[in-house]
């Protein structure tokens, strides 16, 4: 066994993952049972095509197995009851008679998969763990490795995940035309969390984690080819390749954090970047413009700056304009200060976040702080600068964060010292 | 998000004057205990928990000159000690609050809850994504 065939067997078998859940599910009607019986037949296709060579129809093979799997576990169950009870009337029969009727080639079978993981009744944590075993394929082992949380614990959630679908009685089929919308709102936020916990985590070169990140491009170019016309689909996945192509300059030798503008944009993406403005351009040309499109286009105009001073912060204002219209988010009304600050210079900046000391929301937040610090910097305000980095440090809850917030605190204390 | 709540216990060796309390009340206090972490274990949200030695026998440990360990202690007047502690993870930080609640609440003497400060950190992370 070649390392190279044993990873084109994992990324097949991650492919396949869906689809076969989706068709086992679709002809058993129970979730629930359907995963577990998918699980032991990825196992046992990692177990045997290495050895025995890929099967002609992978997809059959693996139905096949997992609807064997579930049969004779429900029948092993039906010879349990039929002890206990003696009016047991489940009949095998019916259950077999429905195997190998359904249509082979169910396309949507993914997105419904998708949709069921998203379910709103479920916590945002147990959507994505759902989502990334469930759709993602990987195992539950990998999944709590990335999450930092014991493999029981990671087992358990997803496994009340399952209960809660199971209990809530939602049948695998599509939403209804009316659900859908607000539907796949869930499913994007759901991609975008683990996009993001996998962005953050792979943070610093210490870090061995999984790259969810990478998991999350991945389903979103999936969604995609399923939903080919939603402008927001499309607007994620830019907003997830244009942040992603960055990652490689987030953080310096010793894992510190190094700021956008300070970030040595040769190492960059560019593949990712072109990939992502390329998509952006043409979805924000189709109309029906939405807030991750508007996000996607942000972070557009930051990747194609060639340095920090050719950033084009007046589109970048307009563009946080639209998007504070359309969310009621207190970051974007933060980042929109950000933007004024560089267009109209950091006295126009100050003024705004005043406005946004009220909002509740973002009392006590270090990043108001942190915002305030540089604005005031920049304004030549030295002392409250400094005042305002500290402040920031003492409240942020990320360590390279805080190591930052307190570096430029005492950096500028130095200046203070030493004169101009 | 993941949070560490700290059990605090007041008094040097009060310990909740545990070793007066008649066996039922001490079972009934172990039984909650087991339970309560039962149950965040079953949620999918326990990260890790335990349970922590009378204070009676602890040090404060420094290094000295040579970096070999120069211990101080026992201190039977310190007026808090940490008992044990939890670490979960959660959705939202008013979840950790009502987790921190139920502890708090555990069963004391005739069954009358403790009230315990359960004191609740949230543990340092990864940067956010910048925008």
């Amino acid at each position: 066994m070649t390392y190279e065939s044993e990873f084109t067997h994992e990324n097949l078998l991650r492919e396949l993952t869906p689809q076969v859940l989706g068709a086992v599910t679709r002809r058993f009607g129970d979730f629930g049972a359907a995963e577990d019986a998918v699980q032991e037949a990825l196992l046992a296709a990692a177990l045997q095509w290495p050895k025995e060579g890929l099967p002609e129809n992978p997809r059959g093979w693996l139905i096949q197995v997992a609807a064997r799997r579930i049969t004779d576990h429900l029948r092993s169950e039906n010879a349990r009851r039929r002890r206990e009870t003696i009016a047991a009337d489940y009949s095998i029969g019916s259950i077999f008679g429905t195997v190998g009727s359904a249509a082979e080639n169910e396309p949507d079978d993914t997105l419904v998969l998708l949709f069921m993981c998203c379910h709103p009744s479920l916590t945002a944590s147990s959507a994505v763990a759902l989502t990334l075993r469930a759709v993602g394929g990987l195992t539950t082992a990998e999944i709590a490795r990335a999450f930092l949380v014991p493999e029981s614990t990671m087992a358990q959630r997803i496994s009340r995940a399952k209960q809660t679908i199971k209990t809530s009685g939602v049948p695998f089929s599509m939403p209804t035309r009316d659900e859908r919308a607000e539907r796949l709102i869930t499913v994007l936020h759901v991609l975008y969390l683990i996009f993001n916990e996998g962005y953050t985590s792979s943070f610093g070169k210490s870090l061995q984690r999984m790259e969810l990140s990478n998991e999350a491009i991945r389903l979103g170019r999936a969604l995609r080819q399923l939903l080919p016309d939603e402008a927001e689909v499309a607007g994620l996945l830019a907003l997830m390749l244009l942040t992603d192509a960055r990652r490689p300059a987030r953080s310096g030798s010793d894992g510190e954090l190094i700021p956008l503008d300070k970030q040595d944009r040769a190492l960059w993406d560019q593949g990712a970047i072109k990939e992502g403005v390329a998509l952006i351009t043409a979805t924000l040309s189709k109309g029906s413009i939405g807030p991750y499109q508007l996000q996607a286009a942000i972070a557009a105009v930051h990747d194609e700056a060639t340095t920090s001073d050719e950033t084009d912060w007046p589109q970048i204002l307009a563009l946080y304009g639209l998007l504070k219209r359309m969310s009621d988010n207190p970051m974007v009304a933060l980042n929109h200060a950000i933007a004024a600050g560089m267009v109209h210079g950091p006295r126009t900046g100050l003024d705004l976040l005043k406005k946004l000391d009220e909002d509740e929301r973002l009392a006590g937040h270090y990043r108001i702080a942190a915002v305030r610090a540089h604005l005031l910097e920049r304004a030549g305000d030295l002392d409250a600068a400094v005042e305002h980095y500290r402040a920031a440090a003492e409240r942020t809850t990320s360590i390279p964060e805080r190591d930052y917030l307190l570096t430029q605190a005492a950096r500028l204390s130095r200046t203070r010292f030493r004169g101009p | 998000m993941k949070f560490m709540l700290m059990m605090n216990a007041p008094s040097g060796n009060g310990d909740w004057g545990i070793s007066k309390w008649s066996p039922e009340d001490l079972k009934a206090h172990i039984g909650f205990m087991k339970t309560f972490t039962g149950g965040l274990a079953a949620s999918g949200e326990l990260v890790g928990a335990e349970g922590l030695a009378m204070p009676a026998q602890a040090k404060l440990v420094r290094a000295g000159k040579d970096r070999r360990p120069i211990t101080d202690g026992v201190f039977p007047e310190s007026k808090e000690f940490l008992a044990g502690y939890w670490i979960v993870d959660v959705d939202t930080p008013e979840r950790a609050y009502q987790i921190a609640a139920e502890a708090s609440a555990a069963p004391g003497k005739a069954g009358v809850p403790l009230n315990m400060p359960i004191e609740v950190r949230e543990v340092m992370s990864a940067p956010p994504v910048e925008v």
